[in-house]
């Protein structure tokens, strides 16, 4: 008996430790992260930060949809600080559940371009753009003629059939891309373009961005749509795998001659129930700071949202030839027409 | 005096039913908010892709039971009825998949057989062939077989205790009595292990149907697939909700045979025989002696090794290995260790509980306690949390002063309270069928000599009980490193594991980091699976 005392008096003690050795409850200099990148490299981001501000990150990783339910059920007791999402319609919708503090910062404002953050009431804005990640289309070099892959629509032309290759049409990479389409098109013709993709897939659509590369070097389908970032991650890398398939897949930057390639948009917010927005808006002005910006260029491979920077990516640059056209829809419509998308998806039979 | 303990121990019971219950109650009761919004929803889904979820759930099931029921059954029977070289390792290796996450055998597999990786590129190369020249893992065949590999154990398991309690001995009597050895098999063996073959085919049945990792990566589209979408792209969690309430329907049938079937096994337990080690299992030479040899090695060989080496090619050929902090790799190490041991600690605590008052006050309240209890672990780990989250949330709203909602997630009582309502069923199992095995004249001698209430569950049930409690606190404390949805959003900051870390590489898609966290989960994972095969085989 004695024995079990001990074993449950170290239990007791290890909760006890778990529970209150969280800095949440010191008194320092802390703010609080819900994030959902999920890049290993961030880690030097926040380090530096810490390093120049003397203010401790703690953070949660979790998925968009993991950290909104979480905001919901904290509610006003929330302790998250800020708040950090990686897709467009996502920080849209957080900013309609009202989840986000609408903040004024002279330093966000001038550094960060209208169209990539929310729009600004007389409270402030909700939420800012902190990097973008291009949508393109990767094709088989030996087998796809350029010209037939670069626009969106050839994705579901006839001439194309067999050759495509893309991940599930529920991530939110594809439903924000489906999203802006439905803006461009209207629904009838999207859904027919989505229709039409169906019908040109080398294989139902599983795997992630990479894996689609993958397949496009190894021969397996001739064209897929990738986030640039897992392309130049592949360009960038040592291992020889990895850059004979980079090696044997030309990239499109789609409707350069229409309306623009379609970019998703990283960003980051303050929290609505956040006890020390001073210190938030500090960390948010701090990403947009020349150092942290070339981190998300350089560490990442996205781009940075401040305009004049210095790229030195070598990826990046190869891919691009210097600039490229982006398109420009309303974020608010692409999140308002994620449910539209998905009911699409499920009727003309897109996984 | 006697009376108002026993009170208080019942109200203990019903709060802890209740508590432990309340995530899967607010999915039932989802029902309730029925409005036009979710109501659409549904139809739409319903008119288009659910019929294809339901088919493709219900295939998924039914070659799930057909790889486990003869892999599990096979290598069960194998192992007892047999002797051949190298029987006694295999007893414990055919446990080892119990370590492997299903999604860790997932990533393995694709990595490394799908068309752009090693195999078929170096046959393409070797034999300048173009194409394809092996078929695709990505689909519902592939996740069968990777679901197959990743649960048999649990019906091996169950099915190999029933077999070794007593089909020997029997078997000997039939062999005595003329019967060939495949009528002694499909007659006399295979009728024994019929209950823990069902008992074990339930438990592989809950976990594929509460998976989400291996179809997601698969891109199949199970049931659960469709309670995810509704939740997190259609953005409605009463969508989602009532959606999973079917998925708990079927739950509760499964468990309705699990338990049945159960209850039969305890009844054949109970009456362990003590002669059975006379009789020897039959010794196998020439070619019998390679094909038990070999149907036993290949489930180890696909459902362990070769995964584990697929990883151990990912991790060396990743560029990034090397990058990889050492420091908080321990970290992660430890953090998902004392996670684990704490509610592996307070699930066998709360299991005890629970099955000390059925044992003692065996009545409808203490029934339905352990049927709500044990609903959680089928239950998709993602569910729970949104079935946990709604009545917080709600609570918060009504009362914000209380802050509910931060001690949930800053501390690690909302994440503890997770894991709790999914793995209390499985402590709960062992410490039954530990239960069974103590004869009830047992309790009553103790209540002749003066003995009642806790101080009998102290000092007669503790010490022989002290066994079950072992394994059930060893496969809790597996279950909970290898959780990941719950783990996910409910975690307190800067608390990161090893199954957090090798989802959020593999989701990077950096396969060949997330390696190091994947095996290192494994190797954790041993630790519990070899103590376990060692309880087993000295009891």
């Amino acid at each position: 008996m004695r024995r079990t005392l001990t074993v449950l008096s170290i239990a007791a003690s290890a909760i006890s430790a778990a529970l209150f050795s969280s800095s949440v409850w010191a008194d320092e200099q802390v703010i609080n992260l819900y994030s959902a990148r999920h890049y290993p490299t961030d880690e030097a981001l926040y380090n530096d930060f810490t390093k120049a501000t003397g203010i401790k990150i703690n953070r949660v990783d979790s998925d968009d949809a993991g950290i909104i339910a979480r905001l919901k059920a904290e509610g006003s007791a929330s302790p998250a600080d800020v708040i950090l999402l990686v897709d467009a319609a996502r920080l849209w919708k957080g900013e309609v559940d009202g989840m986000f503090l609408p903040v004024k910062s002279k330093t966000l404002e001038t550094a960060i371009p209208a169209q990539l953050r929310s729009k600004a009431t007389d409270d402030g804005t909700a939420w800012f753009g902190l990097s973008t990640r291009a949508r393109v289309v990767v094709y088989d070099k030996l087998k796809v003629k350029r010209e037939d892959v670069d626009t969106y629509e050839e994705l579901a032309d006839p001439k194309n059939k067999g050759k495509l290759c893309i991940r599930s049409g529920s991530h939110p990479y594809n439903l924000s891309l489906f999203g802006a389409m439905t803006e461009h098109l209207g629904p009838a013709a999207t859904e027919a373009w989505l229709k039409g993709m169906v019908d040109n897939m080398a294989r139902s659509p599983k795997g992630g961005d990479t894996d689609q590369i993958k397949a496009v070097a190894s021969g397996e389908c001739g064209i897929a749509v990738t986030n640039t970032y897992y392309l130049a991650r592949l360009m960038r890398s040592t291992n020889p795998a990895d850059k004979a398939v980079a090696e044997r897949v030309g990239v499109v930057f789609p409707n350069q001659q229409s309306w623009g390639t379609h970019v998703n948009v990283a960003g980051g917010a303050v929290a609505r129930y956040s006890k020390n927005p001073a210190n938030a808006v500090k960390f948010l002005e701090y990403l947009v700071s020349p150092e942290a910006q070339n981190h998300f260029a350089n560490g990442n491979n996205e781009w940075p949202v401040v305009k004049g920077l210095k790229l030195d990516n070598p990826a990046l640059k190869a891919m691009t030839g210097g600039n490229f056209k982006s398109e420009l829809v309303p974020i608010s419509a692409v999140g308002m027409n994620q449910i539209k998308v998905q009911q699409m998806l499920d009727r003309v039979g897109f996984k | 005096m006697v009376f108002s303990a026993r009170l208080f121990l019942r109200c203990v019971l019903v709060v802890l039913a209740l508590w432990l219950a309340l995530p899967v109650l607010t999915v039932l009761f989802s029902w309730g908010q029925w409005n036009s919004v979710s109501a659409s929803i549904l139809a739409e889904m319903a008119s288009t892709v659910l019929p294809d979820y339901v088919g493709t759930s219900l295939l998924l099931c039914a070659l799930v039971s057909l790889g486990v029921i003869s892999m599990g059954t096979v290598s069960a029977a194998a192992v007892t009825l047999f002797d051949f070289p190298m029987r006694r390792s295999l007893e414990w290796a055919l446990l080892l998949p119990l370590a492997m996450p299903a999604y860790v055998v997932a990533y393995a597999y694709t990595d490394y057989l799908q068309f752009s990786g090693p195999l078929q590129t170096n046959i393409r190369v070797a034999f300048g062939l173009e194409g394809r020249v092996f078929p695709e893992v990505r689909n519902v065949w592939g996740a069968a077989c990777v679901f197959t590999l990743a649960l048999y154990p649990y019906v091996y398991l169950l099915a190999r205790t029933a077999l070794s309690e007593r089909a020997n001995h029997l078997m000997e009597a039939a062999r005595l009595l003329g019967a060939p050895l495949s009528r002694r098999i499909f007659q006399v063996a295979l009728p024994l292990a019929r209950p823990a073959i069902a008992a074990g085919t339930a438990l592989a049945l809950m976990e594929t149907l509460a998976d989400f990792g291996v179809s997601s990566y698969f891109g199949i589209q199970t049931f659960t697939a469709g309670i995810y979408k509704a939740w997190l792209v259609m953005d409605n969690r009463i969508a989602a909700a009532q959606l999973a309430t079917v998925l708990l329907i079927v739950v509760v049938a499964l468990l309705a045979t699990e338990q049945r079937a159960q209850s039969r096994l305890r009844f054949s337990s109970a009456r362990v025989d003590r002669h059975g080690n006379e009789s020897q299992p039959m010794k196998l030479r020439g070619v019998s002696a390679a094909v038990v040899w070999t149907l036993c090695v290949l489930p180890v060989l696909c459902g362990f090794v070769l995964p584990v080496l697929f990883m151990f090619r990912a991790l060396l050929q990743g560029d990034a290995a090397v990058d990889l902090p050492w420091d908080r790799f321990m970290q992660w190490s430890l953090t998902s260790l004392s996670l684990g041991g704490m509610t592996a600690l307070l699930a066998v605590g709360a299991a005890l509980l629970l099955a000390a008052q059925a044992r003692l006050h065996p009545n409808w309240l203490t029934r339905q306690a352990m049927g709500v209890v044990s609903l959680g672990y089928a239950v998709p780990g993602a569910v729970i949390v949104v079935g946990l989250l709604l009545p917080v949330g709600w609570v918060q709203a009504t009362w914000p002063q209380s802050g509910v909602g931060f001690w949930l997630t800053a501390t690690v009582l909302g994440l503890v309270w997770a894991y709790l309502v999914r793995f209390v069923a499985v402590a709960l199992q062992s410490v039954q069928s530990g239960y069974a095995r103590v004869p009830a004249s047992l309790d009553d001698s103790a209540r002749m000599l003066g003995t009642s209430g806790l101080s009998l569950v102290r000092r007669v049930h503790w010490p022989l009980l002290k066994k079950p409690l072992a394994a059930a606190t060893l496969l809790v404390l597996v279950d909970v490193m290898k959780e990941l949805p719950a783990t996910l959003v409910l975690r307190p900051f800067n608390t990161d594991t090893l199954a957090v870390m090798a989802y959020q590489l593999a989701r990077d898609e950096r396969l060949g980091e997330a390696a190091l966290p994947s095996l290192a989960l494994v190797l954790v994972g041993l630790l519990p699976v070899i103590l376990l095969s060692r309880t087993l085989r000295r009891s």
